[in-house]
Parts: C-alpha cells; structure tokens; sequence
C-alpha cells in the first residue's frame, strides 16, 4: 500500500469527521487551530483513524501517541511508519 | 410557535392535517420491529437537521436535540424575535423537557460496550444523551444566556418546562423564554422498554392509523411519537414594546403529583384533580369558563379512566358540558414533547376557534362519558383552554391559556 492511499484515505476521514471542505485539509493543517476541531473531535478522529486502519495499526492508538497527532501530516506519518514497522516484522 | 410532528412541521400544514383528524401514525420504518410486539409508531419523515444547524453540529447531536434546535429556530421565526447585542441575550432562557433524551445515542453506545469496545464508546455519548443538552444546544444555536436548564418528567415534561419558564419571566429573571419539549424515543431499546412495561398499543400492527384510540373502549395501549414543540414565552410589557403578535396568555400553570405509584395514575384521579383544582383557583377561572380542555388521553386503559374522573371531580355539572379531546390520537405520545405541541393545538384552539377531534373514537366505555368532540373538530369560540399532561413518576401538568385581550 502506498503513502499517497493513505494520504487519501486519512484526509477522507478527516473531512468527514470535522465537517470541512477538502482544501482546507493540507498537510500542515492543524485539528485545532485550522480545522476547528475541539477536544472531543480529536478523540473521536483517533478512533476513526484506528477503526479505517486497523490493518495498518495493528492495534489501538496508545494515549500518549495520540497526543502527539496535531496535524493532517503527523497521522499520515504515524500510519505510514507503523505500516512500514510492520512490514519490516514481517 | 414552532414543531416538529408526525403532522408536519409547518404550523398551518400541522393544524390543517390536525383538525381534518389526519394520523401521523404507521408501521415503524426507522428500524426492524421484528421482534417488538408493538410496531407501530408516529414518525417524523424526511426529517433533515443540516436545515436548522450545521452538518458538524448536527452529527455532534442527538436526534431529540435536533428537533429541538429546529423547533426553536421555527418559534423564533413565527414571532420575529432573536436576541440583539448582550442585554437582550441575558434576558433570553431556555427550558426543554425531554422525557428519555438521547436514546438513539444510548443504545448505539451501549451495543458498543457490549462487544468489549469500551475504547470505541464516542465521547459525544455523555452529551448527547442527556436530557438537558436539548436546552444547551438550543442556547449555543441562537446565543441565549439567560436562565437555562431541563425538566425532566417524562410525560409532562413539555408542559412543565412551559409552566416553569413562565414562573422565570413572572419573577422577573428573563423577558423572553424558549420553552418546550423534545423527543426522539423511536429506537429498539425504548421500544423494547415500554412493551415490557404493557404500555404499548398491540393490536393494530396490521392497522396502524387506528392504533391511537383515546377514551375509545377498544383502546389497548399509547403508540409512540417523535418530535419537539416549542413556544416562545414572553412578558406582556416585552411583548407589547416589540410591537409583537400575541398568541395568547397563560394565565395559570400548576403541577402536583400522585404520590401512588411509578407507573401508574391514580386510579381516583386524585393527584390531578388536586392540579386542575388548584389551577381554576390561580386563575380565578371558574370551571364553566374552560372552553375546551386538550386531554393527556394517551389510549390507555388506565390513564383515559383516570383522567376522565378527575376531569368530571374537579368540573363538576360542567365536566360533560366541555368538549375534551386528545390529540395524541394522531400525533401519537410524544412524551417529553407531548406537552410542547398539545400546548400549541391549544393556544391554535383559541385562535382558530376550531377544536382538534379525538379520532378512531368509535366504541364508547362507560368509564369515559364526557364529550370528547369524536372524530370530527368541532368549531366553537374558544376563549379559555386548557392542556394537561400526566407522567411516569405520578407528575402531574397543568397550563390554562386565554385569549388575550388588551384592558
């Protein structure tokens, strides 16, 4: 699987989510400070991101991690490197 | 004046369908009803909260609190008002009963918790089910911050929610008030609930718009409905700066309660009569000054009883002489919103001059004897009208309107 489906699909959920328009999901985008989510958005796109890439994950966000995902970048990173961890497992 | 019914949510198109004695009632569509021995229900259709607030919003909520919002918006476009600037923002309230709040919410969490997905349980769960979020949204909507919370007694919360917003505006802590009930109780889980209880209509599955039968000796059960009605409340000297159309005055609100049992009414009707006594007294009104009373008769063998003796204890030689009718028979028992939109049917009732019917009355029980204007509305001048509400928990409503007149 390539970075640019996860991209999509990350991004795919975010609009969902958040309710905002596709431009406004660039990379940098912060959830807080440019897409207008609040605490509780972010909990519930955490469960979103884990539910569409369960595969990928392998399990659930750890706290602590989660709260390191502030931009549209940072999750795709994160997936992308968990996948990447997992494939070099495998 | 707004709503959101099984009738409609227009209030012209609401009265119309409601005074032609039009049912909102059918089979359930929202969800399989396979296993429910009612499944028959009053559903609101084609229903679209991205009309009233927006898509992330709307999915934030409850579908109870939607129609809430909606129903608010509504009333405040029937009476020209929105809050302007801070002062006026300060002096607007907001109370919304719901009888059971987020149900759709809570079954939908719990199914979740119960295949051990405690960690997919939203964090919307808590906010979205409970009972006052109704008012806390509808607030957040329009920038209300006066006076703000929820009365929650099931059946009568509506009409306790408009009785205590009027209590506000009489002790001078709002101008304007929001005030009503919503309710989305249509779910398996509620409907699982109630049938337990033998509080539902069976009998009609295959028949549904005569499943409401209120007063009617072949009445076997309430049939739930879905929906909000909302009022906008407001002091005379408010109401007459803003050059606003006046409706009509409540002139008396009471509340008491049984003291019997959880579920049932007082088979004396003791606990209503002392309400509706009480409520003649407030108002100085004496009982042959009611013109027409819009009845809680939710189909029940009990409360239709019930109500009926209290009705006929309290108004005495002039009990058979008032047209009683209920609504429920074709909106179906909106529960927390019941009081909402029968207050609505019965400020129209003054208005219009035109009484709502009873429909599917066909089979008179000896127990219920008063006349509950059958199948057709009856028109008649209506200066003084009343609307009652009985609830789960004993509680008892009471609202007395009247045709304003400026003295």
């Amino acid at each position: 699987m390539t970075e640019k489906t996860i991209e999509q699909r990350v991004k795919e959920i975010i609009i969902n989510q958040l309710g905002v328009s596709a431009e406004k999901v660039i990379p940098e985008a912060s959830f807080l400070e440019d897409l207008g989510a609040d605490s509780l958005d972010t909990v519930e796109l955490v469960m979103a991101f884990e539910e569409e890439f369960a595969n990928e994950l392998g399990g659930e966000i750890p706290e602590a991690e989660a709260e390191g995902l502030r931009t549209v970048q940072d999750v795709i990173h994160y997936i992308s490197d968990k996948l990447g961890q997992k494939q070099a497992v495998a | 004046m707004g709503l959101v019914t099984p009738l409609g949510d227009e209030l012209e198109l609401f009265w119309q369908r409601l005074t032609a004695g039009i049912s909102g009632i059918g089979r359930i569509t929202r969800f399989d009803t396979t296993h429910c021995e009612c499944q028959v229900g009053a559903e609101v259709k084609d229903f679209d909260p991205e009309r009233f607030m927006d898509p992330k919003e709307a999915r934030r909520n409850d579908r109870f609190a939607q129609f809430a919002v909606a129903a608010a918006k509504k009333a405040l476009k029937d009476a020209s008002f929105s809050p302007r600037g801070p002062d006026e923002a300060g002096r607007m309230g907001v109370v919304i009963g719901s009888g059971i709040g987020g149900m759709e919410t809570l079954q939908l969490q719990t199914g979740k918790f119960h295949r051990s997905e405690v960690r997919k349980v939203s964090p919307f769960m808590i906010p979205s089910l409970i009972c006052n979020i109704a008012s806390g949204v509808v607030a957040i909507e329009i920038g209300a911050r006066g006076p703000n919370f929820s009365v929650v007694t099931a059946c009568a919360a509506g009409s306790h929610s408009i009785g205590e917003a009027s209590q506000l505006l009489r002790l001078g802590k709002a101008d304007v008030m929001l005030a009503g009930g919503s309710e989305a109780p249509l779910t398996e889980l509620s409907f699982a609930g109630f049938c337990a209880m033998k509080a539902l209509s069976t009998s009609f599955n295959e028949d549904p718009a005569h499943a409401c039968r209120p007063f009617d000796a072949k009445r076997d059960g309430f049939v739930m409905g879905e929906g909000a009605g909302i009022l906008v409340l407001e002091t005379l000297t408010h109401a007459q700066s803003r050059g606003a159309r006046i409706y009509a005055e409540l002139i008396a609100y009471e509340a008491s309660c049984d003291a019997h049992h959880i579920t049932s009414p007082d088979p004396e009707g003791e606990g209503l009569s002392l309400c509706l006594r009480r409520l003649l007294q407030r108002a100085k009104c004496a009982p042959e000054e009611v013109d027409y009373i819009n009845a809680h008769g939710t189909s029940t063998l009990y409360n239709d009883r019930s109500e009926t003796l209290a009705i006929k204890r309290v108004f005495g030689k002039a009990a058979s002489n008032i047209p009683i009718s209920s609504t429920k028979s074709m909106t179906g028992h909106l529960l927390g919103a019941a009081g909402g939109i029968e207050a609505i049917a019965t400020i129209q009732s003054i208005v219009k001059g035109l009484i709502p019917p009873t429909i599917n009355y066909a089979f008179p029980d000896p127990d219920c004897d008063l006349d509950y204007v059958p199948n057709v509305a009856l028109r008649r001048e209506v200066r003084t009208a009343l609307s009652e509400n009985l609830a789960f928990g004993g509680h008892n409503a009471a609202l007395l309107f009247r045709r304003f007149e400026d003295s």
